[in-house]
């Protein structure tokens, strides 16, 4: 059995996105229920938040852009940027412990306490710009995460893998002319879903070139050709970039239960992509894996999948 | 939506007299490939393209291409002697429509745009008109598109903008294009959102049908023409 974390606090409930809102907190406790009615909280590490110091909030997000969140939302605002991003006077502070969670979990597997890690935080993150809240997204939550391990481990190469239905706009933005960090992303095709980004020909930027790939699903298509998508993609890919590390931008919901996209995925593709996940990370990474959550809106459907989800950074499936 | 918004302003012109060589290397080191020929007055007398001038180039098939022959003959041409004089122009206040239809129509890349007295204001090529239908179509934003099939009957759009607007969601455009279904419409709202799920629903509850976008080919449509 796998030595796994799992990071889940009380605190990442406090940002609240008022009525009617998918990205609602409820979803972490059907997460949460989820993993303990599987029996696997005493397998697991349970892992809770602490603050992220600014610094690496910076690493991918401007000064200006963290000062304007925090005015915005400790004058009682309801949202930043966008009406999509709903909020209240706890998010500024939330968000500051998504990052700290996350990176404390990071830290955790380079020290060889740990090997894997699911992080269930919320706000989510992967569509988060430089300098500019999108998407229910403040901090982009992966992208600083491959920052600290570069910085603060010296990892080479990070491999994101992002399977959120969305394409995380905000992560290939800040990786794009970057050949150390591969940005992987399968999605529903950006002419339908949002934000709208994530086209076949964005390949990368200058140096970068070559270190960005997407992956695109049409509307009503489902396990099979995600699969092929995989195959044909995303395992050559990392079989070429070889990357030190794996984070994955961990989205539920292209499953077929959740409305928030055309694409049908079953419960069971979520298992057959976590076990493809963790031969890479067994074959490339010496097992080091961090799994983030970003989207995931039918909470009747989370408990499942993340129970399985844990299953698999276990080793148990 | 007029061309003087959306054409290119800041131009690179010839003159009748200027060498084709020279006006081939412009176009090279410029990437353009359309460069309006004006007199002293900046008044239109043509239009000269990488077509005409690669049309006036020996063959390279040719024993003799690159001999000095050959490139003395080149030398000696000038802009005037290969330019295009029956042009087809617009006026500033052409319509981007206008500009659509007439590229249609005649396979252009780009036209000149000229005022009255003929005098040069711009060009719009095939280029400026994409920018400006992306910008229409709202695409450079982030957002979501719903495909919604409703009756074609007045009042329809409004109900659906209504729901939309109920649920506090900017739109990025609307499109709205005949259904192959004698009596019905397909309009596809890009929303400025990342939240579709609650509009969705509305719009289900109002009776109308959420179209598969798989289920979309432009093909089955009856034709114009």
């Amino acid at each position: 059995m796998k030595k796994t974390g799992f990071l889940y606090d009380e605190r990442y409930l406090y940002h609240d996105t008022g009525s009617y809102h998918p990205e609602t907190s409820e979803r972490l406790p059907a997460i949460y229920q989820g993993i303990k009615d599987g029996g696997l909280l005493e397998k697991v590490k349970l892992l809770k938040a602490k603050p992220a110091d600014l610094k690496w909030i910076e690493t991918i997000h401007s000064r200006d852009y963290v000062r304007r969140f925090e005015e915005v939302c400790l004058c009682g605002n309801s949202c930043l940027d966008s009406t999509d991003n709903q909020m209240c006077t706890e998010t500024f502070e939330t968000a500051f412990l998504a990052v700290g969670g996350i990176l404390d979990a990071a830290r955790r597997v380079m020290e060889g306490e740990l090997e894997n890690v699911f992080c269930a935080v919320r706000p989510p993150g992967h569509h988060a710009e430089h300098a500019e809240a999108m998407g229910f997204c403040y901090f982009n939550n992966v992208a600083i995460c491959a920052k600290y391990l570069q910085i603060e481990f010296g990892i080479k190469r990070v491999g994101i893998i992002d399977f959120d239905v969305h394409h995380g706009n905000a992560t290939q933005h800040s990786f794009e002319s970057d050949p150390t960090v591969f940005y992987y992303s399968i999605h529903e095709h950006p002419s339908f879903a949002f934000p709208g980004t994530g086209r076949e020909f964005d390949q990368g930027v200058g140096e970068g070139t070559g270190f960005t790939k997407n992956s695109l699903a049409l509307p009503g298509h489902g396990d099979r050709e995600y699969k092929q998508l995989i195959q044909r993609d995303l395992i050559p890919a990392f079989e070429k970039f070889k990357p030190e590390m794996i984070l994955v931008s961990t989205g539920f919901d292209g499953h077929e239960d959740d409305d928030m996209s055309g694409i049908r995925l079953s419960t069971d593709w979520y298992t057959w992509i976590m076990e493809i996940i963790m031969d890479m990370a067994e074959k490339y990474c010496k097992g080091r894996l961090i799994s983030i959550l970003e989207g995931g809106y039918c909470i009747e459907r989370l408990p499942e999948l993340a129970r399985n989800h844990i299953k698999v950074l276990l080793g148990e499936k | 939506m007029f061309v003087s918004q959306s054409m290119t302003k800041k131009l690179i012109t010839a003159t009748g007299e200027t060498d084709i060589l020279e006006v081939g290397k412009i176009m090279k080191d410029n990437k353009i490939r359309h460069i309006p020929v004006v007199d002293d007055a900046n008044i239109l007398l043509g239009m000269v393209t990488d077509r005409d001038i690669r049309s006036v180039m020996p063959s390279v098939a040719s024993e003799d291409f690159d001999s000095k022959e050959e490139r003395d003959k080149l030398s000696e041409l000038k802009v005037k002697d290969i330019m295009t004089t029956d042009l087809v122009t617009v006026s500033p206040l052409y319509t981007l429509q206008d500009v659509l239809l007439l590229f249609q129509k005649h396979h252009f890349g780009a036209l000149p745009v000229i005022d009255d007295k003929r005098v040069l204001k711009g060009i719009i090529s095939i280029r400026d008109l994409l920018r400006a239908f992306i910008s229409v179509m709202g695409i450079g934003e982030p957002g979501a598109l719903l495909c919604i099939v409703a009756e074609h009957k007045v009042g329809q759009m409004k109900k659906i903008v209504d729901i939309i607007t109920a649920e506090n969601i900017s739109l990025g455009s609307i499109l709205v294009a005949r259904h192959w279904e004698e009596g019905k419409r397909a309009i596809f709202p890009y929303l400025l959102t990342h939240n579709v799920l609650r509009v969705k629903k509305k719009l289900q509850e109002a009776g109308y049908e959420l179209l598969d976008p798989m289920k979309w080919h432009l093909e089955q449509l009856p034709k114009n023409e």
